[in-house]
Parts: structure tokens; C-alpha cells; sequence
């Protein structure tokens, strides 16, 4: 495993924050908007963001891939988005769950929350639930606002209304500071919303990133994208003295030298950071390198026959 | 996997997007999502 590899991926980890940062900004570009109370309306938003971010958010730059792929089936010209999955399909295969580690603002948000000192707990013994997502992704996002539908065949956007903690902290909430009529029409509906968010909040105190692991519809998407997707995580065997660092390490109850790229890895790479042989790092490519280690490898052995 | 069947699959997937994203924008799509994305969603932020 090239020495660059491990450097890159060394130094991608370690500013990871910094990075999820810079991405939420480019997402919510328009911040004068919070105080003005409006939405951005240029043509930015005919484009998804890859992260879960709220189209009504005021700064809001692109759209919300989950509440587009909605508002196509719940329209009454369409009952699917090939827009919307083939964007979807593209980014799972170039970035995988990357994106969720990197580029997800509401992540991050869960992330900055988990940081507040008090009592962690873990999720392994919860593993089951991870399964939920996959769920929220079938029935609310493609199933029922493509079939649920009025007497015009226009159908709710129903992970939106019912579940999405984003539109409320990113939306309702700077709105309504800013404009009181949004403020005067705020019902049950917010109610039950709100609610939600603060449980969100509360769980993310005390677990790393629930809403991810268990919630997540655009998670749940990118990471049936994880196997095959060009950025991969990968482990040096001849480096790995299996001490289990690694695992212990991931947030995400994943065992990095056992499955690289699994499901749940959102890489993170704090698996990398953990690894006293610099074992572990990040790939990107087709195939999965294997083939180019063992050329090294042979030419490796060869060269040394040689020399002997 | 093997490594020539994973980027065998890599490629196809790629090109699948591609082309699925081409004809949602053929078809359409790309208006209805701005036309939605560009107003305020009252489903969204809990008004209904």
C-alpha cells in the first residue's frame, strides 16, 4: 500500500471536521437569506446537494435529493424519478457512504452534538434497528407518495412530513424567527415534528449519530452503494498485527479488517487514525486493487530472487 | 467479488446513472424539482 495512500488518508481523517464544515457552508451558501426570512430561488436548486439538507432551509444552495425524489412521484406527472436515482445511483458508486462521513450537514450536526461531554453509550447491542432505515427508505420515500395519492394523483411527501428533523431545525425554525406569519401558521404538525428533532437531539448526546445508523433514507441508499463504490476502505494484511484497535476505534460498529466495506462504514477513518501500523487506508478506484498488490507483490519477490 | 466483476459492475452502475439521470431531464424532471425546491415546503418545515 503506497505510503501517499496513507498520508492522504491520514490527513483527510484528522480534518474531517473542518472538511464537514466547509461542505455545510457550500450547501447553505445564501446565509443572508436567514435574516431577510426568504428562500434562495435562482436555478442552483434544479441540482440535488449529496447530503441530507432542507430545500426550505433560507440559505439553502441545491435541493434535498430525498425531498426531490419525493415531490417528482408525489407530482401527477410522475410515479418514479429517474433524475433524482440516476443522481443518486452515480453518487453512490463514485463516493458511497463518504458522503455521510464528509459531506452530510445534518451528520454533522449529530456529530457536534456528540462531542458535549457527558455519558456515551453504544449502539452495538442495537444493530437490529440499522435495518429501520432501509425501511423509512421503501415505504415513506418510494411507496407512498408514489401510490398514496389524492383524487388529482398528487401524493404527500410523506418522510418529509412526518419524519425529517432537517426541514424543522433548518427550516421552521430560522423562518419563523424571521417572519411572523410563517411563526402564526406553525400547528400540530410542527409539534410533532419539533419533537422529533429534540429527540434526535437527545439521542445524538448520547449516541454517535442515531439518526444515520437508524433513520437515514439517503444513507440507507448510498449504503447499498458501499461494496461496489470507488471509495473504498482498505486493509494492508501484511501490516496488521491484529490488535483490534480499529474496531474498538469505529463509531459505527463496524470491524474494518473484516468487512472494509461495509454498510454501516461511513469512513470516517477513525479506524485509520487508530491503527499503530498504519494498516488501514482510504482507495479510490475501479476494482478493489487487489490485482495491482499482487503485481507489486510478484515483482517485489522476483526482484529480490534477483538480487539474491 | 472478483476485481474485474467489481469494476465491471462499477461501470455499468456508472453508466445506469448516467443515462437514468439524462432521461429524468429528458422527461421533465429536473422543472418539477425546482419548481418544488424553490418555494417553501409546508410539509417540510411542519405547517402542513
Amino acid at each position: 500500500m503506497g505510503k501517499k495512500f496513507s498520508g492522504i488518508s491520514q490527513t483527510m481523517s484528522r480534518f474531517r471536521g473542518w472538511i464537514q464544515a466547509g461542505a455545510t457552508l457550500l450547501t447553505n451558501l445564501h446565509l443572508p437569506n436567514f435574516l431577510k426570512g426568504g428562500l434562495y430561488q435562482g436555478a442552483g436548486k434544479t441540482v440535488c446537494v449529496p447530503g441530507l439538507n432542507c430545500y426550505s432551509c433560507p440559505a439553502a444552495f441545491g435541493a434535498c435529493p430525498i425531498g426531490a425524489f419525493q415531490a417528482v412521484v408525489g407530482s401527477s406527472k410522475f410515479s418514479f424519478s429517474y433524475y433524482i436515482t440516476g443522481f443518486l445511483i452515480l453518487l453512490g458508486v463514485l463516493l458511497g457512504r463518504f458522503i455521510c462521513g464528509f459531506l452530510c450537514p445534518f451528520g454533522w450536526f449529530q456529530e457536534l452534538l456528540h462531542k458535549i461531554p457527558t455519558k456515551k453509550l453504544s449502539t452495538k447491542r442495537l444493530k437490529p434497528l440499522t435495518y429501520l432505515k432501509y425501511a423509512v427508505l421503501l415505504v415513506m420515500v418510494f411507496l407512498l407518495p408514489a401510490f398514496l395519492v389524492n383524487d388529482v394523483g398528487m401524493g404527500d411527501p410523506f418522510f418529509c412530513k412526518y419524519l425529517c428533523p432537517q426541514g424543522v431545525l433548518e427550516g421552521a425554525i430560522p423562518l419563523s424567527l424571521a417572519n411572523s406569519g410563517i411563526r402564526a401558521a406553525l400547528g400540530k404538525l410542527f409539534t410533532w415534528k419539533f419533537s422529533i428533532l429534540l429527540s434526535v437531539i437527545a439521542l445524538s448526546v448520547l449516541f454517535y449519530r442515531p439518526f444515520c445508523k437508524w433513520l437515514c433514507p439517503l444513507g440507507a441508499f448510498y449504503a447499498l452503494f458501499n461494496r461496489v463504490s470507488l471509495f473504498q476502505m482498505k486493509v494492508d494484511k501484511n501490516k496488521c498485527i491484529s490488535c483490534g484497535k480499529c474496531a474498538r476505534a469505529c463509531k459505527m460498529d463496524v470491524d474494518v479488517t473484516k468487512t472494509p466495506n461495509h454498510t454501516e462504514c461511513i469512513r470516517c477513518g477513525m479506524c485509520i487514525r487508530a491503527c499503530p501500523t498504519k494498516a488501514v487506508c482510504f482507495r479510490y478506484g475501479f476494482g478493489d486493487g487487489k490485482d495491482k498488490a499482487k503485481a507489486a507483490e510478484t515483482l517485489q519477490t522476483n526482484n529480490n530472487n534477483r538480487e539474491e | 467479488m472478483s476485481c474485474e466483476k467489481k469494476a465491471a459492475a462499477q461501470i455499468v452502475l456508472l453508466m445506469a446513472g448516467a443515462a437514468m439521470l439524462c432521461f429524468g431531464v429528458w422527461r421533465g424532471e429536473a422543472a418539477t424539482v425546482l419548481s418544488k425546491a424553490i418555494k417553501l415546503c409546508l410539509e417540510c418545515v411542519g405547517i402542513g
